[in-house]
């Protein structure tokens, strides 16, 4: 069976800054994959390489077998790629479901229509697409005025307009109350499991991460280190290293001489 | 060969002048991000004020001592106004800066006449620097020279100032990323005024050194204004060496176009200018602006269809419309014609400003394209109105297509900028292409067919015309494409990625602005009986600027309300007094200040809310206000 996407040797660097260096891995069928790491590790700058935003320096894409790598987002998009926003981006001077209907619209290739009214073109399935993250009653609402949390779920049904067969998210649940998002957690697996999406997401709540991913990677300064389940990846000392540190920059820990190994970990 | 050397030592005394006054224009906008359209104005109140002190004060060093002191002296004009206009609309939407200056400048213009009167007036000459000095057997002035000179000294001044005190580097700071100043701390009021008095200051001080050299008169402004903003687009917004080397190339391509291309010597700046964006679209030494933070909860109002009330308000007015030649003489009607045209022409604009996010500075073309095609059928095929009638907006289609091509690829102020020079490109060759155009004697006798020579007819001609056009621009926006490049200009990062390719849609919504536009033209060739270079010129790109500003650019209904009043303010009072431009001018000030969301915008969100509170909630409130 082909990945959904089959990632190899992706590279980009910014001057001197090697900011992804050789990233390979690959996102299953119906696999929710994290990508964690620390910040500056190279996770949105994957991110915009994998949908089309910035051009990679080297390596392979393939979405299905096929490859996209050097593709605008617009195609990467039409091939079935959704995606979400750290910051989010709307159209703000459309409502909630206008913007849901401009992702309809495109979907079904009518942008270049002048006749019909905009507003009233695939209504019902935006209202699908609403109800599905939660957000019926607020379809009406001038999407400048949402709370972030919100926008985000705004975010994921627009991204669910085309039907993808992969969803990219970055950092979907940041902003939100926790309550919130184990809530979108739970939604994005929802449709992973009625839709068959494949996601790949980064996030730095690690609440979500373990709670939700079938395989966490960890980057670091462009590389990744890690790669397995959640459990495995929580116990690497690699992993701890990265996020907690190693002392090496500061030295030893202030009382750390007695019992070097009390802060290991237990 | 030394009469070349004597003419590039003419362009270097002329690059000097205007590098003061583009750098201080470049200055202004890099900080404060204001279009200071009045920078002309202040430019030419140096020299008036200039003039004025160097007759009064006399002596040997009263010359010298005049020209920094005038140069002072409007700065501290210009800090006035920065502090009592500006400051109040800085929050104001983008653009609006440029409105207010704007009208500032149409009251400059007649206050010179006022106080100077509206003869040339001719400076004294620089004592001590009257004479020649012989270069290759050649004279050249020694003024000149010492004008050469201060092109640098003030570059060097410039240098020092942003790189060795503190105040300069707040000002690099604020003009690469002016939030993260203010969130520094920064007073960014003070260092506004500042920056904004140091830009006129500089302008001033180009206009006082011109006075030995040509004669003060109250045009200048306008003239000085596109070469400086040519000069700051060419180097880069912001860059003042980009500035100086800009202002080098556009006064050296001054100096030698006339001699070896006199045929089209008007074009070659606006060529360059160009050229340069379309191959470095952030000008010479410029550098990509970095995205403007969106605010997140930038509250806005999404657009709406017109309500119940909104649309029997618009059923009303056209009712209205209808019936007035019952009541309305000749040159009543013959006005509100022109009143059409221009909401016509306004509503076009605003299709691709406020709805496409293409700001225009030079709109005219497509409309005196479409005003040329005509004319231009009717001299050399004779064809009569009927057919004029469509043909004539083929040309401004053609244009626009072409043009539209290229200012897609850029964005912003650099896109206006190319639109602008597009349109001037347009104009000299019109000017200049007396053999087709006819020059600036312009062509005459196109006159609408027998039938519709009769101004009622006519009228209702144009009335039943832009009501299509207003309908179909409406239809437009409110259809999937309208969306579409809305929705493009609302953020490009989500359209691109819904599979919505920016450039095309720009591109189509460009060429349909332009087409409209030429719909206009063509009606106010006809409705004139002639055209001349002045429909493609700025001031009707401006004109049509002004009506969508004043209108409100984030209202569907805005264009149609702008156009109506500003035409009609500013027919009546050219008929009703000489100082029109002053009272236009200073109504354009208020209102800005008033309104800084435009009438319609003031009325959506001021007035209605209170309307609706009245009649409780409609389902739908009709936001749109009149159509």
């Amino acid at each position: 069976m082909t990945d959904a996407l089959e990632v190899r040797d992706l590279a980009k660097a910014f001057g001197g800054v090697k900011a992804v260096d050789g990233v390979s891995f690959a996102l299953r069928e119906r696999e929710m994959l994290a990508l964690i790491g620390p910040n500056g590790a190279g996770k949105s700058t994957c991110f915009n390489m994998l949908n089309g935003q910035l051009k990679p320096d080297g390596g392979s894409i393939r979405l299905f077998g096929a490859e996209i790598l050097g593709l605008p987002p617009r195609k990467v998009w039409r091939l079935g790629v959704g995606r979400t926003f750290q910051i989010t981006a709307t159209f703000t001077s459309m409502t909630v479901i206008e913007n849901v209907q401009m992702a309809l619209i495109s979907h079904h290739r009518r942008l270049r229509a002048m006749l019909p009214f905009a507003g009233a073109l695939y209504k019902d399935e935006a209202y699908d697409l609403l109800e599905l993250v939660g957000m019926e009653d607020q379809s009406g609402r001038a999407c400048g005025m949402l709370a972030y949390g919100d926008l985000k779920r705004m975010e994921l049904a627009i991204a669910l307009a085309n039907d993808p067969r992969v969803l990219l998210m970055d950092e979907p649940a940041a902003g939100m109350a926790p309550q919130e998002r184990v809530q979108l957690m739970e939604l994005v697996a929802r449709v992973v499991q009625s839709r068959g999406v494949s996601v790949l997401f980064t996030e730095h709540d690690m609440d979500v991460v373990f709670g939700h991913a079938d395989r966490v990677m960890v980057l670091d300064r462009g590389r990744l280190i890690v790669e397995g389940t959640p459990a495995e990846v929580r116990n690497n000392p690699d992993v701890q290293a990265v996020y907690l540190g190693t002392g090496a920059v500061y030295g030893k820990e202030k009382g750390a001489d007695a019992t070097p190994r009390a802060e290991a970990g237990e | 060969m030394d009469f070349l050397f004597v003419q590039f030592l003419n362009g270097l005394a002329s690059a000097s002048a205007l590098f003061l006054v583009a750098s201080g224009l470049s200055i202004i906008f890099g900080v404060t991000r204001i279009v200071n359209f009045a920078h002309g104005a202040f430019y030419m109140l140096g020299a008036y004020v200039a003039y004025t002190l160097t007759t009064t004060l006399t002596g040997p060093l009263g010359f010298w001592v005049a020209l920094p002191l005038a140069a002072v002296i409007v700065a501290a004009l210009g800090a006035l106004v920065e502090m009592t206009l500006l400051r109040r609309i800085y929050e104001a939407p983008e653009l609006f800066q440029l409105l207010a200056t704007f009208g500032l400048t149409l009251m400059v213009e007649d206050l010179v006449v006022l106080i100077w009167g509206p003869e040339d007036l001719l400076g004294p000459r620089a004592p001590g620097l009257e004479g020649a000095v012989n270069i290759f057997g050649q004279l050249f002035p020694a003024y000149d020279l010492m004008l050469i000179a201060l092109g640098p000294i003030v570059l060097a001044g410039l240098w020092l100032l942003f790189h060795k005190t503190r105040w300069g580097v707040l000002v690099r700071a604020a003009t690469q990323d002016r939030t993260m100043v203010a969130a520094l701390g920064v007073n960014q009021a003070w260092l506004f005024t500042s920056v904004f008095t140091l830009g006129i200051f500089l302008a001033a001080l180009g206009g006082a050194v011109q006075i030995p050299r040509e004669a003060v008169h109250h045009m200048m402004d306008l003239q000085i204004i596109v070469e400086a903003f040519v000069i700051v687009v060419i180097g880069g917004l912001g860059n003042v060496f980009g500035a100086f080397l800009a202002a080098f190339i556009i006064a050296e391509l001054n100096a030698f176009g006339i001699l070896l291309f006199p045929k089209i010597s008007l074009v070659l700046v606006f060529l360059v200018m160009a050229v340069v964006l379309v191959v470095r679209p952030w000008g010479l030494l410029g550098k990509p602006e970095g995205a403007a933070r969106a605010a997140v909860g930038t509250a806005l109002q999404p657009w709406k269809r017109l309500g119940a009330r909104g649309r029997n308000l618009s059923l009303g007015l056209l009712l209205v419309l209808a019936l007035l030649p019952v009541f309305a003489g000749n040159y009543l009607l013959a006005v509100s014609t022109e009143i059409l045209i221009f909401v016509l022409f306004a509503a076009s604009l605003h299709l691709m400003m406020g709805v496409g996010g293409m700001v225009s500075f030079g709109h005219a073309a497509y409309f005196g394209l479409g005003a040329y095609g005509a004319a231009l059928l009717v001299r050399f095929t004779g064809a009569p109105m009927e057919v004029g009638l469509w043909a004539g907006p083929l040309l401004a289609v053609a244009g626009a297509a072409l043009f539209g091509w290229f200012c897609v690829r850029l964005s912003g102020v650099y896109l206006a900028m190319l639109t602008l020079a597009f349109a001037q490109i347009v104009w000299s060759i019109v000017f200049q292409w007396y053999e087709v155009t006819g020059g600036d004697n312009g062509i005459l006798g196109i006159w609408p067919s027998s039938w519709a020579s009769d101004p009622m007819v006519f009228y209702y001609l144009t009335l039943g015309i832009v009501t299509l056009g207003i309908l179909a621009i409406r239809r437009i926006v409110f259809a999937p494409f309208g969306y579409a490049v809305r929705g493009c200009r609302d953020s490009v990062l989500r359209a691109e990625s819904i599979g919505m390719n920016r450039m095309s849609l720009q591109w189509l919504c460009f060429t349909l602005a332009g087409s409209f536009a030429g719909f206009a033209g063509v009606l106010y060739a006809y409705l004139k009986g002639s055209v001349f270079p002045d429909v493609l010129a700025i001031p009707t790109s401006v004109d049509g600027l002004v009506m969508v500003l004043l209108g409100g650019i984030q209202t569907v209904a805005g264009p149609v309300v702008g156009a109506a009043v500003y035409e009609a303010l500013s027919i009546y009072m050219t008929s009703e007094t000489d100082l029109w431009k002053l009272i236009l001018g200073g109504l354009i000030v208020v209102l800005v200040v008033a309104f800084p969301e435009g009438i319609v915008g003031f009325w959506q969100r001021r007035v209605q809310p209170l309307l609706s509170d009245r009649d409780g909630r409609d389902e739908e409130p009709a936001r749109e206000g009149t159509a």
